[in-house]
């Protein structure tokens, strides 16, 4: 059994009966309306509760939540640079780790836990990111994707998804938005060993929780790519981001699944798909392309899914 | 009781903090400093330092590992230079203005292109405003010393800044030398344990490094700047608590033989000692040269400097960068120093060299050359600096 799987062995969930009433970020934030980001973030902090040290990728989370001398953070958070959040939360881990071997503090349950953007973490962080997981501190890394990068004015980045707008794949008569397919950091995770990886979306809030919860029993580092709906960047209506998060994922673009010591779980099974122009439908970032275009990504996003509903063992793993 | 060894100065430099019992080492491997991390490490697998090392995989992570690390409260070190310094400087300045007590040795090296892995100060000069304290070393007994003062000085928490230890690559890092190495119990009695200002503790939430809008980002910068400012004289102070101690002297600004000098050469690091023995050569003729040493670059010690170089007629001022400013201005050290002596009115004969770049050697008969050039110029004919021992 591996470390994941013997740290998860008597998990017992969250359930609609036993929601966290803790909010360690709080409410009064300034992120848009109909974030579906700062939605995601609420849901892991309360999974996670208040033992925590929180380290901030520099982006939408990190300005929304802490304009000085505001801050929207009950917990000790630290933001530091763009593309570090996995290498200072190395630092934060190490710390404790001396500190408490050296009997200077008494605090030997602290969770931490790094978050960053999908720019963050796919593009210029990906190299700490890497070396974190792959130095196996104890730690829990969160990417709250909204797929372009929404703090600096919705430019692209590897997470986009192959054919959207932004304003750097910007569609003309000799582009079709996004001319690339959406980088896979949580198979780059799985790469490295990590013990737990896993995808959330804030749609499906009961198994996001539980996943973060997961994470944080699991001793070593843990990877969650959380699908994290931005109605300004994705240009669809305030009211529209939950309801786009769970057209993801029953359209396949983006499947949930976790993957414990290297063995994946779907989380949910999508047998009866709905095309992905419905997912595209209420999102105007989508709308300039063509069937064509609709039907490659309608083989490819069906391909993908097959191929990891392939991956994954009989059952739903420790459920 | 101190005891006298022949050892490599990365190696002592490393011991020392090994003495001084820090918490947390992150970094990454950088020639000329690699022997300093690798005994680190060693003292670490060795069991004879407790201590976490973190082996990351750029500078830019093994500064924000420490950065991660000194918010956490833990004692914290790291060593760069060169590539590795421009690579974390980002950082830097972030550490600085978060006011994290974070220790580096830098065994200054070169920055590319082309290539060169020798010493000069251009990773010194491209650290001067980044809000860190800078010493400056100039032989093995100073980077040990200035390792232990160092911690000393980012822990006080009226001064609560990262301190940068300087020492030259190779010409320093991979010398052996005769020393006094301190024992841990006179470490001990001499370094406090840190007790952070703040730190990341769920028992007592703080938020560290939010948005600063244009409405305090003003008042942010000035607290930093007085933060840098204070800490001159409590750097003193601290030297002078060192001196009592441990018996030896330092001064931010050091001179040899200036009390009557009508040229005073102003040099930092390991060529300091080359020029005190040309200066004894040129007293032997009759030259009346003196020497002042810059030991401590930040905060900058122009008081000290004007003192120092007051009464002479002519300054040989030393740089160990090229600064690329066009030709018409001097390199950073000399502009300082110049910018000082404006200040306090004084008008000597100043000439700017640029010197040993890239580990070329600067010699006894270099010192005579430079000192002859100012004395024997007309006020006037000095350019803005020159390089010597150059070849067209």
């Amino acid at each position: 059994m591996g470390i994941a799987s013997e740290a998860l062995k008597n998990f017992k969930g969250f359930s609609l009966k036993n929601l966290p009433e803790v909010e360690p970020l709080s409410p009064g934030h300034r992120a848009c309306q109909g974030c579906g980001e700062v939605l995601a973030l609420r849901q892991a902090m309360k999974a996670i509760g208040t033992n925590v040290v929180v380290v901030s990728a520099t982006g939408c989370m990190e300005i929304i939540s802490s304009p000085w001398p505001q801050s929207a953070w009950r917990v000790p958070w630290i933001h530091v640079a763009f593309e570090n959040a996995a290498a200072v939360v190395s630092g934060v881990e190490t710390a404790y780790k001396a500190l408490n071997r050296k009997k200077i503090v008494d605090q030997p349950d602290v969770t931490f836990l790094a978050y960053g953007g999908d720019g963050a973490t796919a593009d210029i962080g990906l190299q700490a990111l890497s070396g974190a997981l792959e130095r196996g501190h104890n730690f829990i890394y969160l990417c709250l994707d909204n797929e372009a990068y929404m703090n600096t004015g919705i430019q692209r980045s590897s997470s986009t998804p192959f054919g959207a707008s932004t304003t750097t794949s910007p569609p003309g008569k000799k582009s079709s938005g996004q001319a690339t397919w959406k980088k896979n950091v949580a198979e780059i995770a799985v790469a490295h060993g990590t013990p737990y990886v896993a995808t959330a979306s804030p749609a499906f809030p009961i198994d996001l929780m539980n996943k973060v919860k997961k994470a944080s029993l699991v001793p070593g580092p843990a990877y969650i790519h959380i699908y994290s709906p931005c109605p300004t960047g994705w240009r669809c209506g305030l009211d529209e981001s939950v309801e786009a998060a769970r057209l993801a994922v029953q359209s396949r673009v983006f499947p949930l699944y976790e993957v414990i010591d290297g063995h994946y779980f779907l989380s949910r099974k999508v047998a009866k798909p709905i095309p992905v122009t419905q997912y595209f439908k209420p999102q105007r970032r989508f709308r300039h392309l063509t069937e064509a275009e609709i039907g490659y990504i309608q083989v490819k996003v069906d391909e993908l899914y097959e191929k990891l509903v392939e991956k994954c063992d009989q059952g739903d793993g420790n459920k | 009781m101190s005891k006298r060894i022949g050892i490599e100065v990365s190696i002592a430099l490393a011991d020392a903090v090994g003495l001084c019992d820090v918490d947390v080492v992150a970094a990454y491997p950088i020639t000329p400093q690699t022997h300093i991390v690798e005994h680190l490490a060693e003292l670490v697998a060795e069991g004879h330092l407790d201590a976490d090392f973190v082996p990351v995989e750029s500078e830019h992570s093994a500064m924000s590992a420490c950065i991660g690390s000194s918010a956490a409260g833990a004692r914290t070190f790291t060593s760069t230079c060169s590539q590795g310094y421009a690579l974390m400087s980002e950082l830097c300045y972030i550490a600085s203005a978060m006011r994290l007590p974070i220790v580096m040795a830098v065994a200054n090296r070169a920055i590319s292109a082309p290539i060169n892995i020798w010493n000069d100060h251009a990773d010194l000069m491209y650290a001067r405003d980044t809000g860190w304290i800078q010493l400056i070393s100039e032989n093995g007994q100073e980077a040990v010393d200035l390792s232990i003062l160092a911690f000393r000085i980012a822990e006080d928490q009226g001064i609560s800044l990262p301190v940068q230890v300087n020492l030259d690559g190779f010409t320093m890092s991979h010398v052996i030398e005769p020393l006094m190495m301190p024992e841990a119990a006179e470490i001990k009695e001499f370094l406090p344990p840190f007790k952070p200002v703040l730190r990341l503790d769920p028992a007592k939430p703080i938020t560290m490094g939010p948005v600063g809008m244009p409405d305090v980002f003003t008042e942010a910068r000035k607290a930093q700047d007085e933060a840098l400012k204070s800490s001159k004289p409590a750097i003193q102070a601290i030297f002078d608590l060192f001196a009592k101690q441990f018996g030896r002297q330092y001064k931010l600004v050091e001179t040899y033989k200036t009390e009557d000098a009508e040229t005073i050469i102003v040099a930092m690091g390991s060529i300091a000692q080359t020029a005190m023995t040309a200066i004894d050569a040129m007293r032997a003729r009759g030259n009346k040269v003196g020497i002042a040493r810059i030991r401590v670059f930040r905060p900058f010690p122009a008081a000290e400097l004007v003192e120092a170089v007051r009464g002479a007629k002519n300054l040989v001022l030393l740089d160990r960068v090229t600064a690329f400013a066009g030709g018409e201005v001097s390199g950073p050290v000399a502009l300082e120093i110049k910018s000082a002596l404006f200040d306090n009115g004084l008008l000597p004969k100043v000439g700017n060299f640029l010197v040993g770049l890239g580990g070329r050697d600067v010699t006894q008969q270099n010192f005579e050359e430079m000192v002859e050039r100012v004395t024997s110029a007309k006020n006037g004919d000095l350019p803005a600096y020159e390089f010597i021992n150059v070849r067209e």
